[in-house]
């Protein structure tokens, strides 16, 4: 069998994987949210927390909620980091210098999981299991908690309520995050990912003398790091190293779990709507994007393009022998347009047009299918945006769901959309503008502007993979790229709150003959246009200048 | 304003008291629960699927070694032990620079770009045949050590049989395995040097290559450490 067939086969296999977990998941989520008994277990929680998870809360208060939890969830992984040297389990690993705690905090408290460390050197089990681990779970949370809230401004009518943000956060964790884990960690075990606390340790070599491993709680993280779209590794080489993800089934399995939340939530939204059929048109145009760059990439990494990979005879550089190209151009395509940013192959090692398949997967602002939550109200933005544009062309006023888009909308929309290009261009006009920031470069010319252009699309987009060549661990790009990252990641929040809240207050328009047919293949093909075009737009100077200034010159 | 103030301060109260709470639940109850299960029911892959040889541990099954011979007087890297088979090239490892009480082996990848080491000929960009740095020049010395290291007086090795896995370097620089073909095509060299018949030198790289998953999951793949493991027994039989 030939290696393409092989990909392809496996790429149908995840799909058909998909397939079967999408109406049980999504309905299950659905359920969720929707319901009003709590376990047990959740009411001693919100005891603990000190909160009625009952109350109601229209938007200011929920987009509260969500930056009291994050600015403490940012400070106290600072402080673990910072404290690291003192606290018992630590191995012995030393505090993390200011910059770069910082920059780690704002990366897993936002969902990015940008690592300007190297895990195996830097931290120990109390800061892996008891801090990171623990940002994996609540800020993929916290992501599902504002798409359930916007899917109910959508959902409410007259009333401006929007659910209780204590009550999501806890239910994500408790009823969906957590249950998963549990299985998903003990498969990656029986498929060879290491589960232990025996810290650093010698383990003798063939050829005698003894290599160290350290030993820690990898599976454990692994799995909530696909699932919740995190994607900060336990090692530096991320789920490349065999610890991690062992053979090829642990990868297909860590793609599936990279996919399987953000897009069965498309099932949640439709049955929380009340028309399955609008979750069916959300779910169409993430698959459509999702699979032609999966295709694109597998044609540009098979096909080699590129001086080295040429003289290689392949492009195995930065793969490992175990998944091949077809399971590392899967994996890399589906980390980058979802919030993930693991890597199971160097996406700094692709091809240049590979290269930049990931740089635009990211720019899309990671909506095929997206982060857990970010995805789907991503995608719901643009789905307003592409309602708007059909509305002017036909000169109605626009409405989806049931709900006008007027000038309040339509404004919150666009500031949404403006958000991350604004962080991703500022930022990398200001460090290529700048003497030192360039020092950072592995390699030079059209490349080196990708390692920096890729630095801050991954992380205002909440990714966390990297052109890994960059030597980001420096006081500029550990401020600047934790700058960008809390910001790319909570200011869109703002915007989604606002909107959910003026869209629950509206009283519902009635369908007419007049309305579009969101529900509709036509509008799928209109909401794809839609994201291609702004999304080329506002970044297609910056690609040329990177990937496709290399990629047509190979 | 008092007001304010002391609305915020509880809602942090509250967010903190929720992250406690959670990072309970999430951050110790959850990874000592799985750990509880991995280590009862697989315990050996839990604890990094270690492989022993005559009652000694030699490695794991998932982690790549390197095969060198011992450093010599004023050489700064190793040469290959060419009496056994050869893993990847691991440029893109490191060595631990911050918390240097430890050796640790730091995963990673060299992150070189396809084009670094090129230059322009014409419209296209090839690699520099003088290049010294960048992928190409690793690419160009790690194929020109295959064919140097494995063509024996009967079997010359063309640069079009190598394959590409042979002369990169992996994601995490530990890839414990390397494609059939290469191992092939060492196998000529590795008979040689151990006084071993080809066929029988091929027939154990056939017996310890794993194929796809199901026929379809993956890539065929030899992992070096068991081949090497069987080869030194073959050794030691033929005495």
């Amino acid at each position: 069998m030939s290696p393409v067939l092989a990909g392809v086969l496996q790429l149908l296999a995840l799909i058909a994987a998909l397939a079967l977990a999408y109406r049980p998941l999504g309905d299950y989520m659905a359920k969720v949210y929707s319901s009003d008994k709590h376990l047990r277990v959740e009411k001693w929680i919100y005891k603990g927390i000190g909160a009625n998870p009952n109350t109601e809360m229209r938007w200011p208060a929920y987009l509260r909620g969500v930056l009291a939890f994050s600015a403490v969830s940012v400070l106290f992984l600072y402080l673990l980091q910072r404290l690291q040297g003192s606290l018992p389990g630590s191995l012995g690993f030393k505090a993390i210098d200011p910059d770069q705690a910082f920059n780690t905090a704002a990366s897993f408290a936002a969902n990015t999981n940008w690592q300007s460390y190297y895990g195996e050197q830097a931290m120990g089990h109390v800061v892996q299991t008891g801090g990171l681990a623990v940002q994996n779970f609540v800020s993929a949370a916290v992501g599902i908690a504002v798409a359930v809230a916007l899917v109910r401004g959508f959902a409410r009518s007259r009333t401006g309520e929007l659910g209780n943000f204590w009550a999501d956060l806890v239910r994500g964790v408790v009823r969906i995050l957590i249950p998963i884990s549990v299985i998903g960690a003990i498969v990656l075990v029986a498929c060879g990912a290491i589960q232990n606390f025996s810290g650093i340790h010698e383990v003798g070599q063939f050829m005698g003398g003894e290599q160290q491993w350290n030993g820690g709680a990898v599976a454990s993280q692994e799995v909530i790091k696909e699932l919740g779209t995190n994607g900060g590794g336990y090692f530096n080489a991320n789920s490349a190293h065999p610890f991690e993800n062992p053979n090829p089934i642990s990868n297909l399995f860590e793609i599936f779990l990279i996919l399987v939340i953000p897009f069965a939530l498309t099932r949640t939204f439709g049955k929380m709507v009340g028309s399955i059929k609008q979750g069916y048109a959300i779910l169409a145009t993430m698959a459509t994007i999702w699979l032609g760059f999966i295709a694109l990439m597998m044609w540009t990494e098979f096909h080699h393009g590129g001086p080295a990979f040429d003289l290689a005879g392949g492009a195995m550089e930065g793969k490992e022998t175990r998944f091949g190209i077809g399971g590392s151009a899967i994996f890399s395509v589906s980390t980058t347009l979802t919030s993930t940013g693991a890597v199971n192959s160097f996406h700094s090692s692709n091809t240049g047009f590979g290269g930049g398949i990931d740089l635009l997967g990211m720019q899309l602002g990671e909506i095929a299918p997206g982060g857990t939550g970010s995805g789907l109200y991503g995608m719901l933005i643009m789905a307003i945006i592409a309602v708007f544009i059909a509305g002017l062309m036909v000169g109605r006023t626009p409405e989806y769901l049931g709900k006008k888009i007027g000038t309040r909308e339509i404004k919150l929309a666009a500031c949404y959309i403006l958000v991350t290009p604004a962080l991703v261009l500022g930022f990398t006009g200001a460090s290529m503008a700048m003497d030192t920031p360039k020092n950072s470069m592995t390699n030079s010319g059209a490349h080196g502007f990708s390692e920096i252009l890729y630095a801050f699309t991954s992380g205002a987009n909440n990714n966390g993979s990297a052109f890994a060549g960059l030597n980001a661990d420096t006081q500029w790009f550990n401020t600047t790229i934790g700058l960008a990252m809390l910001l790319g990641r909570f200011l869109p929040m703002v915007f989604v709150l606002a909107l959910a809240g003026s869209l629950a207050e509206q009283k519902p328009i009635p369908k007419t003959a007049g309305t579009l047919r969101t529900e509709k293949p036509l509008f799928t093909g209109l909401l794809v246009g839609t994201i291609m075009i702004i999304t080329g737009l506002t970044y297609f100077p910056a690609l040329a200048l990177g990937p496709l200034a290399e990629g047509l010159a190979s | 304003m008092n007001n304010s103030v002391g609305n915020t301060a509880r809602l942090l109260g509250a967010g903190l008291r929720a992250l406690l709470v959670l990072t309970v639940i999430c951050g110790v109850i959850y990874p000592l629960a799985v750990t509880g299960v991995a280590q009862a029911l697989f315990n050996d892959k839990a604890n990094g699927s270690e492989i022993k040889d005559g009652g000694k541990v030699v490695g794991s099954e998932l982690i790549g070694q390197r095969y060198d011979l011992p450093l010599k007087k004023g050489q700064e890297t190793p040469e290959p032990d060419l009496k056994w088979f050869q893993p990847r090239p691991s440029n893109g490892l490191g060595t631990n620079s911050v918390n240097t009480q430890y050796k640790l082996i730091l995963s990673g990848a060299t992150n070189l770009a396809g084009d670094s080491g090129s230059m322009k000929k014409g419209d296209t960009e090839v690699c520099d045949p003088k290049a010294e740095e960048g992928l190409c020049a690793q690419v160009r010395a790690a194929r020109d050590a295959v064919i140097k290291d494995n063509s024996t007086a009967d079997f010359k090795v063309r640069p079009s049989d190598i394959p590409a896995e042979a002369v990169t370097s992996s994601g995490s620089g530990l890839d414990p395995h390397i494609s059939p073909d290469y191992a092939d095509l060492q196998a000529h060299r590795v008979a040689e040097k151990n006084g071993l018949d080809v066929k029988r030198v091929e027939q154990l790289v056939d017996d310890h290559t794993d194929g796809r998953i199901l026929g379809f999951m993956g890539e065929p793949r030899v992992n070096v450490l068991k081949l090497n493991i069987a080869l030194k027994h073959l050794v030691a039989e033929k005495g």
